[in-house]
């Protein structure tokens, strides 16, 4: 029982006669391309998600190196070295000064091997927060829709209030009770992120189960748990995708928010929320690289798996277009070109132009 | 007749289930089957405002190798009745005996054996196959969930049914969106075979295709029936199809059945005013019959199932009807002339060779003002 395929849309779908009589003759089955593997050479074919996927590849690859960083460097990620990591007027260096490549923070720390172990953090947060709340939402969305009644009474409104809950606040509370920690932050950012999922997946749900298939599914004697899991759910895949790899930069986001306020992971580990709180104070004197070095991090990371959902949410549904794609500038060529939309277009650049 | 140019092998590994017992009863006895839909307002505190009556005290046997067409309206509760059968829907009230047994207020798992014996092939061939699962595993479904066949063995299993009914195995790893309409359906029909059911319940299964796909899948419908012994419930709405298919017919009226007899019976002499009109109504593929044919227009639509008429149920739009039709509901019984299987329920049966003219609602507007103000009708009577 395959739980890969999800189809979308019809493009690339066709089941023409001399492709199955070919295959025929070569005496094999004749494997229809499941929509996943559609929407991977869609997917393969798209340039940003080219980059986006070169901007995570870069940053696992940071954090995959960083200890390797550090012993190259001879510099820890931890311990304040005054003695090597400041000038002799005890001032932190510059980037490229005295082979700290990134420059160095307040206590001398090297701000390169820091980076590099925030990455580790910031994506382990990222991406398990990501795959509890997207496993937990899910359960409990198609938990939600399928069954309906009460118990769907009780777990959409549960969705509403963690929806309407100030999350900052909350995790504040958390970490003062029980002390920051990293499986906290994991599962605060879990708690507050389920919910989103959880509600796109029940309304998916709604639909989905009126559909004459979960009907014969019924009529041939399928439980309720089989008809949620390997009826329905393929159907949500493609949403359940979209939305988790949009995820994962609000949830690397939410991790450097809570570190930023010192409710989240504490202070001695490297995170690229840490060293902004840190060094907010030194940056008043000119010593950009504190603040510059961690935000760009952030903002690779982020940028990254936001063009990579917006790249997998077009290869999963073709019908959705997004400014500047290159592939569509692919399709266009050898077609007659549409002059309904090229007279469209002239008109609309004309507007601008005409008085 | 076959659209995937493979053509319809009796399978010998496929054995039909031992014949029944000739004398152990009906396969399928409708007791007064009723189902009701409730109508619920408000945002906390649902409460029912209402009811759709969608099947209103139907009782019918289905006798074991027959074929019984269902036929009526849209919206006069056929596809609901299918359901009832079949346990989709919850009853409201009666009982569906198969078998023999009562399978009305049995749980899902205490059903599961029956669902074995008791298969649906459904109306849409594009809404009911899972359009993210390959048509090898969406045949395979009944052999996995009653733990039949395993791994190859279901394979091979399903790629000799998809051989059956006309499909080639060779598709097994094919999407639903591959196939074409009339492929679609012959899935569904695999699928419905696999569990070798006694008793498949077809809700419209050509309504969706064209005219001659239409006909080749009947015809396997026939096929499949000699071969495996199966018996159908048919329901659709095209007579020519119910007549070519059926041995009995039952007409439906808003949730109700107001004729029944063998086919050419109720085709020959219908007794049922309703049924007359819809048999006048359904095209005849020969000019000059058609011609010297005359139809017998309805005025009006069907009334809604919230609230039907009081009485018969049809004397809002009968040219027959009387003012007893309002108040008295006719019971479903031989009319005298009529044979034995010969059901209708009306006070005043079309006489063989009478002609319905004047197909205007007899009852004029003060049996009807009358109907609307006698007590459990507040409104709506048309």
């Amino acid at each position: 029982m395959s739980l890969s395929p999800f189809e979308v849309g019809s493009a690339g779908l066709v089941a023409d006669e001399e492709q199955s009589l070919d295959a025929l003759d070569a005496g094999r089955t004749i494997e229809g391309r499941s929509p996943l593997r559609l929407a991977l050479a869609r997917l393969r074919s798209d340039r940003i998600a080219w980059l986006a996927a070169g901007m995570i590849i870069l940053m696992v690859l940071l954090a995959l190196c960083a200890p390797l960083i550090s012993a190259v460097t001879g510099h820890s990620p931890y311990n304040p070295d005054l003695v090597n990591g400041t000038n002799s007027f005890g001032q932190p260096y510059g980037p490229g000064q005295a082979g700290f490549v990134l420059g160095t923070d307040n206590v001398g720390r090297d701000i390169l091997v820091r980076v590099a172990y925030g990455a580790r953090i910031s994506l382990l947060v990222g991406i398990l927060a990501t795959l509890l709340a997207t496993v937990g939402g899910t359960i409990l969305g198609l938990v939600s829709g399928y069954y309906g009644g009460w118990i769907d009474a009780v777990l959409a409104r549960m969705m509403d209030a963690v929806l309407s809950f100030p999350y900052v606040l909350a995790a504040i509370v958390l970490a003062a009770v029980f002390g920051g920690s990293l499986p906290l932050t994991i599962g605060v950012i879990a708690f507050f992120s389920w919910a989103a999922i959880g509600r796109i997946v029940r309304g998916q749900t709604l639909s989905q189960k009126e559909k004459e298939y979960v009907e014969a599914a019924r009529s041939i004697g399928a439980g309720s748990f089989r008809i949620m899991f390997v009826d329905i759910l393929p159907n949500l895949i493609a949403p359940v995708i979209v939305l988790g790899t949009l995820l994962v930069p609000v949830a690397i986001v939410f991790e450097a928010t809570l570190d930023y306020l010192g409710v989240g992971v504490g202070p001695p580990t490297p995170t690229w929320g840490n060293m902004l709180a840190d060094d907010q104070g030194s940056a008043g004197f000119g010593a950009w690289w504190f603040w510059v070095f961690p935000s760009v991090a952030l903002l690779i990371t982020t940028l990254g798996f936001n063009l990579l959902g917006d790249s997998v949410r077009d290869a999963l549904d073709p019908r959705t277009e997004r400014l500047f794609a290159n592939r569509r500038k692919k399709v266009v060529v050898g077609a007659e070109p549409n002059p309904l939309s090229r007279a469209d277009s002239k008109r609309l650049g004309g507007g601008t132009e005409a008085p | 007749m076959v659209d995937a140019g493979v053509p319809v092998t009796p399978a010998r590994d496929l054995q039909p289930l031992p014949a029944p017992l000739p004398d152990a009863g009906p396969l399928l006895r409708l007791e007064n089957v009723v189902k009701h839909f409730p109508i619920k307002r408000g945002i906390f505190f649902k409460r029912q405002v209402g009811r759709v009556q969608a099947v209103e005290g139907v009782s019918l046997e289905v006798r074991r190798g027959e074929t019984v067409g269902l036929v009526g309206e849209t919206g006069c509760g056929k596809s609901t009745l299918a359901r009832c059968i079949t346990r989709l829907h919850p009853l409201t009230a009666g009982r569906v005996v198969f078998d023999g047994v009562d399978i009305t207020q049995l749980s899902a798992s205490q059903l599961r054996p029956y669902r074995r014996r008791m298969q649906m092939i459904f109306q849409d061939p594009f809404g009911s196959l899972n359009p993210r699962r390959r048509v090898g595993s969406i045949i395979g479904d009944p052999l996995a969930i009653h733990g039949i066949a395993d791994g190859p063995e279901r394979k091979r299993q399903v790629q000799e049914l998809m051989e059956v009914v006309g499909l080639n195995p060779e598709h097994y790893n094919r999407f639903p969106s591959e196939f074409s309409g009339g492929q679609r359906q012959r899935i569904g029909v695999a699928r419905a075979l696999a569990l070798r059911p006694s008793l498949i319940v077809c809700d419209e299964p050509v309504s969706a295709l064209d005219v001659s796909v239409q006909a080749q899948i009947i015809n396997l419908l026939e096929d499949l029936q000699g071969e495996f012994g199966l018996t159908y419930v048919f329901i659709a709405h095209d007579l020519a199809v119910v007549e070519h298919v059926s041995d009995r017919v039952a007409v439906m009226y808003l949730g109700k059945i107001v004729e029944m007899a063998e086919t050419a019976e109720l085709f020959g002499s219908p007794r049922h005013p309703y049924t007359a009109a819809l048999l006048s109504a359904s095209m005849v593929a020969d000019p000059e019959k058609a011609r010297s044919s005359h139809r017998v227009v309805l005025y009006g639509d069907v009334p809604s199932p919230i609230n039907p008429p009081s009485g018969c149920r049809f004397h809002t739009r009968c040219p027959k009807a009387q003012p007893l039709c309002s108040v008295e509901e006719p019971p479903l019984r031989v009319q005298p002339g009529d044979p034995g299987g010969h059901l209708t329920a009306c006070h005043f049966p079309v006489a063989p060779g009478e002609r319905l003219v004047g197909a205007e609602p007899a009852i004029s507007a003060a049996v009807t003002e009358y109907v609307a103000s006698s007590p459990g009708a507040e409104e709506g009577t048309p």
